[in-house]
């Protein structure tokens, strides 16, 4: 140990491991994104700063609040690998809120003792309002080749009036108990009812990415549209598809977040567009479309969770809360920029 | 001005390496002033690597370049304009929305205090275009000229900036005869003043007219400078192929009265003025024309890219004129298309992923509950991936990290996915290497002889000539002949190329 010999071959060797160490998360980087520098960067600062934030129980929390956000990443994952994205998903919450809880009421008014018909029905509305959202931005995107951009913020804009013109902006209260008590609150075999619809959702996913034609399909529109088109691919539908699949995604959160706040609300998800596009790009989902990965962006929806979840117990205030995430949203970006060159080899 | 000493233009040992390939390697160069230079190789042979180093797209991996004597680094394209080189790129450099004056001034604009002087630009625009004998209004925007009008248009932006030196690349494609003869009195004129000429071109029979010297590349590699005069087609051909023309293209045997697969019949389209034509079983079909003379539109215009206006297109007794691309890939045709990187390949995946797309109808790799089998998808990809010659090492590599050729081989893979009967290969080997497309035409062979229509739409007019059993020559969106076996000649396909246009012009 104290001879020279041993300590200039141990300086070579920390050197080298150094380089390769250096090689190596490159590597990792550009293979799967940003994500575990940011996560790894997250556990490091939070749970030096806060002895709580790293508790079992936290952590499950954690893993709670996250299924919203989970979920419309999800959706946005998919119509940002064709090459889009949806600043509507928003609007789909607070519009899928709106319309079961109103439906919920009228329903229960009409059937009263058959309370789990009246969920059932009031949860389809719910659906059909998405259907309304998703479809919007699929037709005007696949068939009239309007700028995802300007459809969806005009969308946005259509479904938030639509949901105000329902409630006059006045939470709808009166949905059966159940609703919340199971969708909200309840839990199976002691797993919380939202962290088992997401764990579902997840799986349905991932099959659909990896394992369908559907899924193959998408990666293609967005790897390359026209080269997709001569394949044979029917690129218009698998927009148009894609975009309703976010809807729905989207949907299916408004649904358990209706159950947790056991009304309907028209401010619901004003903040999940940015949230769910960050989530994806940080989780490397490329902005320029063709790559992205369900169990990454399920972690990126995580992570972003989990940083807010940081920053409230080190008392981050919230308006600094939105400078941070919308720097680290830019930062991702920046960095995906780099990261798609050295993957397509651009000069 | 400068002694014969000093070459106006001296590049010393260049190498450029790129991810995955080495497209130049220990290549000289010189250009004295006075005098026209040919460059001459295949597409992928190097020669657009070499002028943009020396027009400053990209510095050099290594080696040196010198104007008139003195060494240079050049950063950027600005940097090569300032030392009096002028290239015009085979892709357009100009800005569609903008004017042509404001694209021959763009950044040098002429101004009075602070304002633009957009009439300076104009009349400087017009003497520009005079001094050229170029006819073209100069307030016209960009997008609305036609591709040779354009290609001016990058000349006369070229000579705005007083080149000692000009780089053309290809500048003859999309011109007409009497165009390309206009370009060439202004080529001999240049020299005259002692602008030095790098002319860049595939066509052998323009050398005798304008060339000084010739310089040929294979491979990223000189093979050799030689002086134009005397020297045979023949023997630059093999100088750039390296190899007689017999080596490279195979003897395909062709079906007797194969039965007629897809038929046209008058068709209409953007661009494409009445074409009826057969295609038959067992036969390659050659397309030769001029850009623009819609060799290439007919084609799209079949498998569903553009609109068929009028006309019938007829697929195995099936009336398929304007049905859907999916329609008719599900029918059997096969279309490759000219842009791999645009219209062909998902740059950003990998090579077995790009293949995997075409597999996803087979119904081997449909399990049992559905889902698509990981397994069954790459066996399948990869038996694919042998059958086109790609090695082993590039299945998993993003395929826009792979050379040409392969790449080439990738998009080749994309039409065994499932049984076809027709192939249209429209510029199915542009730059690629010749190994490689020798490779490919081997396998044109096997389809061909295993009974498949087979079309080839080429630029590349040995390639047409050699492969085609029946050529069909297009101008101005017509069939101007058909031409079969002895009557196949440069000659013969050149006159036809230009008869629609002499016809009405």
């Amino acid at each position: 140990m104290n001879t020279n010999l041993q300590n200039t071959t141990s300086k070579k060797a920390s050197a080298y491991s150094f380089s390769s160490l250096s090689d190596g998360l490159l590597r990792i980087f550009i293979k799967v994104g940003v994500l575990p520098f940011f996560l790894v960067g997250a556990l490091v600062i939070f749970s030096v700063l806060s002895s709580h934030f790293l508790s079992f129980q936290n952590l499950t929390n954690v893993a709670r609040q996250s299924v919203y956000l989970v979920l419309v990443s999800l959706g946005q994952m998919i119509v940002l690998i064709t090459g889009g994205f949806d600043l509507s998903v928003g609007t789909a919450i607070a519009l899928t809120s709106v319309v079961s809880a109103t439906a919920m009421v009228a329903f229960a008014g009409m059937f009263p003792d058959l309370v789990w018909v009246v969920i059932l029905l009031g949860i389809l509305s719910g659906f059909g309002a998405a259907v309304l959202i998703g479809s919007l931005n699929g037709l005007g995107v696949a068939q009239f080749g309007v700028s995802p951009f300007i459809m969806t913020l005009g969308v946005q804009s259509v479904g938030a009036g639509i949901a105000l013109f329902i409630t006059g902006g006045v939470p709808v209260s009166g949905m059966p108990y159940e609703f919340g008590n199971f969708f909200g609150f309840g839990r199976v075999f002691g797993v919380p009812v939202p962290v088992l619809v997401a764990i579902v959702s997840i799986a349905v996913m991932w099959l659909v990415m990896n394992r369908t034609k559907f899924g193959a399909h998408i990666y293609a529109v967005g790897g390359n549209i026209r080269a997709a088109h001569l394949s044979g691919v029917d690129t218009k539908r698998t927009l148009f598809l894609s975009y309703l699949v976010c809807a729905l995604l989207a949907s299916l959160a408004g649904i358990l977040l209706t159950a947790r706040v056991e009304s309907g609300e028209t401010n619901l998800g004003g903040t999940i567009a940015l949230e769910s596009i960050a989530a994806c790009v940080i989780a490397g989902v490329s902005l320029r479309g063709g790559i992205g990965r369900v169990e990454n962006v399920v972690l990126g929806g995580f992570f972003i969770v989990l940083v807010q979840n940081g920053m409230n117990l080190t008392q981050v205030g919230s308006y600094m809360q939105m400078i941070l995430l919308g720097s680290l949203l830019i930062l991702a970006v920046i960095l995906d920029q780099y990261r798609y060159r050295r993957i397509v080899g651009e000069q | 001005m400068s002694s014969s000493k000093t070459p106006l233009v001296e590049m010393r040992d260049i190498s450029k390496q790129f991810p995955g390939v080495k497209a130049l390697d220990g290549v000289d160069f010189t250009l004295e002033s006075g005098e026209v230079h040919v460059l001459f190789g295949e597409n992928g042979a190097g020669k657009s690597t070499l002028i943009s180093i020396l027009s400053g797209v990209y510095p050099p991996s290594a080696g040196i370049v010198k104007i008139s004597g003195d060494e240079v680094d050049f950063r950027s394209v600005h940097d090569a304009t300032d030392a009096g080189i002028g290239t015009v790129f085979q892709e357009f450099s100009l800005v569609p929305t903008l004017t042509v004056f404001e694209n021959i001034y763009l950044g040098s604009e002429l101004s009075r205090g602070l304002f633009i002087d957009r009439s300076a630009m104009v009349l400087g625009a017009q003497k520009l275009f005079e001094d050229l004998g170029f006819e073209i209004n100069v307030r016209q925007r960009v997008s609305k000229l036609s591709r040779a009008e354009q290609q001016m248009v990058e000349i006369a932006k070229a000579f705005h900036f007083k080149a000692d030196v000009l780089i053309l690349d290809e500048p003859t494609a999309s011109l007409t005869e009497r165009e390309t003869e206009k370009l060439f009195s202004f080529i001999r004129n240049a020299r005259e003043n002692g602008v030095g000429v790098i002319y860049i071109s595939h066509r052998i029979h323009e050398f005798e007219q304008i060339a000084d010297r010739i310089t040929v590349l294979r491979d990223g590699q000189l093979i050799g400078t030689v002086v134009a005069k005397g020297i045979s087609e023949a023997q630059l051909i093999e100088m750039m192929t390296g190899r007689s023309i017999g080596e490279v293209y195979p003897k395909i045997d062709r079906k007797k009265d194969g039965e007629i697969v897809l038929s046209l019949t008058n068709v209409h389209a953007w661009g494409v003025n009445g074409v009826s034509l057969d295609v038959r079983a067992g036969e390659v079909l050659g397309i030769a024309g001029l850009v623009g003379s819609a060799k290439s539109r007919v084609w799209r215009s079949v498998i569903g890219l553009q609109p068929v206006k009028s006309g019938t297109v007829t697929l195995k007794g099936v009336d398929v004129t304007n049905a859907k691309t999916r329609d008719l890939i599900k029918r059997g045709l096969f279309y490759l298309p000219p842009d791999r990187k645009n219209e062909g390949l998902q740059l950003s995946a990998s090579s077995r992923e790009n293949l995997n797309l075409s597999i996803l109808n087979r119904s081997e790799i449909v399990s049992r509950i559905g889902l698509l089998s990981p397994d069954k998808k790459k066996q399948l990809a990869d038996e694919i991936g042998e059958r086109v010659g790609l090695s082993k090492t590039y299945f998993d590599r993003t395929v826009s990290k792979l050379s040409g050729g392969n790449q080439q081989k990738v998009l080749f893979g994309k039409g065994f996915g499932e049984e076809r009967d027709i192939y249209i290969f429209d510029e199915p080997t542009v730059g690629v290497d010749m190994g490689t497309r020798a490779a490919l035409y081997r396998l044109m062979k096997e389809i061909t002889e295993s009974g498949k229509a087979v079309v080839v739409i080429s630029s590349d007019l040995p390639e047409v000539m050699n492969l085609a059993h029946r050529l069909l020559v297009f101008s101005n969106g017509k069939i101007a002949a058909e031409l079969t076996g002895k009557d196949v000649t440069e000659e013969n396909v050149l006159k036809y190329f230009f008869a629609e246009l002499r016809a009405t012009a």
